[in-house]
């Protein structure tokens, strides 16, 4: 299953400071450790809410409101995308994690929708050819 | 902390350990197997005192240690502790001779030095293909025996016995742990990524049983490739076999529809392709393709395989199929790992390309090749093929006979409509 591993804002992600090299260096060395153990699929860090904006939904009425946003910990500073086989998975490596901005701060594990079916398949070629009978089937019949 | 909370703790934390555990120990007792059994030890020992003491706050180092203690122990009855202290006397003594910030990096080298012995020896040529399977399923992934069993759909004491041959085998044989020289190198890694596609090809083209341990394995192969395409970062069929695997996983979504019926490849709804997996997969295939452009060596089999499977996924409608550079890919493909199945998949890609009589020709050259007798997608392309030539009668044959050699109920009522519309003669304008 995958996981997206939201970390939270706090003050200092909204202030736009970049954190400081030692917390750099501890994040990169367990981003390298989430790589070779094959579960990162990918990871993205966000600019402060006072770089963004929101739009507000009434009927059909569309409200722009551009940030910063007041609330800090309902906001989010970045994200990964790993796949995990289980939850518990997914939470022993959260708290393998550096405190992501030195204070108090707070990671969300959210669980993908994902479509577990899988079925038979020849190659991409042959059922190429196979969707041409079907289509054929369909022409002629 | 409940003990069922820490069981599940615990669990998690095997499966993130287990394989570093079982690599480290390896090294140092030269036994998988016993390896293995070491590595089980200390996890009934935290299952044992975790649930009293809580979870440690560096689970993985105190599951290893506990490890190499009984190592130690285990070493010491057998009477080889004399032997062993002075090889771990001279590690200790090669260690300190490196500065103390070269340590913590050259500890993580040895542990991903480690799995990659672990991953040859599992794949060793002494193993049958299945022992091999098995292994690495147990050793690197961390599955249980009952859930290897229920992928393969076979006993779960038919698996666990595969696995204890497998490690006397290796016992017996005195398999090295070590990362294969370059001299049987190449060859030993193709053994890896055979092992490795096989795992994959298991889970992805499942026909039988709609059990959730069949998509798992596909998940376990990719991840492990991915694993490995870190510890062997240089060797180009490496990232091809990923870029192979996350291209081909991008159409898991895509591939079968609600009533679990399959879905083909132009009739998928493209916006159901996992673009995250594609992007993944084609930046593989860029790393492989550079890196052998780097080593002066040709494409090899998973590369080229991901070639063209990558010439679907950028595609964004099936007419603007490059049927043309594929064809050409699966020619440098037969070329190099000859098989009447590619050479069909060829004729296929060739007719998309240049027309049905140029495909035909291929096909009918096929028709004499006895591992195709029996196989019924090669009346199936002949008669599809046959059919847009105009040459009905025979097109009809050719799918009837299709139709009498599959097994699938579904591909077989297809086939038959077909024959009846090829009764039929040339489709209305």
């Amino acid at each position: 299953m995958r996981v997206m591993v939201v970390i939270k804002a706090n003050k200092d992600t909204e202030t736009g400071a970049m954190p400081d090299e030692g917390l750099l260096t501890e994040m990169g060395k367990f981003n390298e450790e989430l790589v070779k153990a094959g579960m990162m699929l990918a990871m993205e860090g966000l600019h402060p809410s006072s770089r963004g904006a929101r739009v507000k939904f009434s009927g059909a009425k569309r409200t722009v409101i551009d940030g910063p946003f007041t609330e800090a910990k309902e906001l989010i500073a970045g994200y990964w995308l790993w796949q995990v086989k289980s939850m518990d998975e997914a939470i022993e490596w959260v708290k393998r994690c550096p405190n992501p901005t030195g204070a108090e701060s707070e990671i969300e594990i959210r669980q993908l929708f994902e479509t577990e079916d899988f079925g038979a398949e020849f190659t991409p070629e042959l059922r190429e050819q196979e969707k041409r009978l079907l289509a054929q089937v369909a022409a002629k019949s | 902390m409940t003990a069922a909370d820490a069981h599940r703790s615990i669990d998690a934390i095997w499966r993130i350990e287990q394989a570093k555990i079982i690599a480290g120990l390896a090294r140092m007792v030269r036994d998988v197997g016993l390896a293995e059994e070491l590595a089980q030890d200390a996890l009934v020992a935290a299952l044992e005192r975790w649930p009293a003491t809580g979870i440690p706050d560096n689970p993985g180092a105190w599951l290893m240690a506990t490890a190499k203690h009984r190592a130690i122990d285990r070493l010491r009855r057998a009477k080889l502790i004399e032997r062993k202290h002075a090889e771990l006397g001279r590690e200790i003594d090669t260690r300190q001779e490196t500065t103390a910030e070269d340590l913590a990096a050259a500890l993580d080298d040895d542990i991903g030095d480690d799995l990659l012995r672990l991953v040859f020896t599992a794949c060793h040529p002494v193993l049958s293909t299945e022992a091999r399977v098995a292994l690495i399923l147990r050793l690197l992934c961390g599955l249980t025996t009952e859930e290897i069993a229920r992928a393969f759909l076979v006993s779960e004491p038919t698996v666990a016995q595969r696995i204890v041959r497998a490690k006397r085998t290796l016992a017996d044989a005195r398999v090295p742990f070590e990362v294969p020289r370059e001299a049987e190198r190449a060859a030993r890694l193709s053994s890896v990524l055979g092992v490795l596609y096989l795992v994959f090809n298991e889970g992805y083209t499942a026909t039988a049983g709609d059990d959730w341990m069949r998509p798992q394995l596909c998940e376990e192969a990719l991840r492990l490739g991915r694993i490995l395409a870190e510890l062997a970062v240089h060797e180009p069929e490496v990232h091809g076999l990923v870029a192979l695997m996350e291209i081909q996983a991008s159409r898991a979504r895509a591939r079968v529809g609600r009533s679990g019926e399959p879905i083909l490849l132009l009739e998928q709804d493209r916006a159901r392709w996992d673009q995250l997996l594609i992007r993944r997969g084609l930046a593989a295939l860029e790393r492989a393709q550079q890196l052998g452009g780097e080593l002066g060596r040709a494409r090899g089999p998973y590369t080229l395989q991901a070639a063209i499977a990558a010439c679907h996924a950028r595609a964004r409608t099936g007419a603007e199929t490059d049927w043309a550079r594929i064809a050409a890919l699966y020619e440098t493909l037969v070329e190099l790992t000859p098989s009447p199945v590619v050479e069909l998949n060829r004729a296929v890609a060739v007719a998309m390309a240049f027309g049905p009589a140029a495909g035909l020709a291929l096909v009918d050259a096929l028709i004499p090749e006895p591992l195709l007798e029996g196989y019924h997608l090669l009346p199936a392309v002949r008669g599809d093929l046959l059919a847009k030539l105009d040459r009905f009668d025979e097109a009809r044959a050719e799918c009837e006979r299709a139709a009498s050699l599959t097994r699938n109920a579904r591909e077989r009522e297809l086939l038959l409509q077909r024959a009846a519309a090829c009764a039929r003669g040339p489709a209305p304008p």
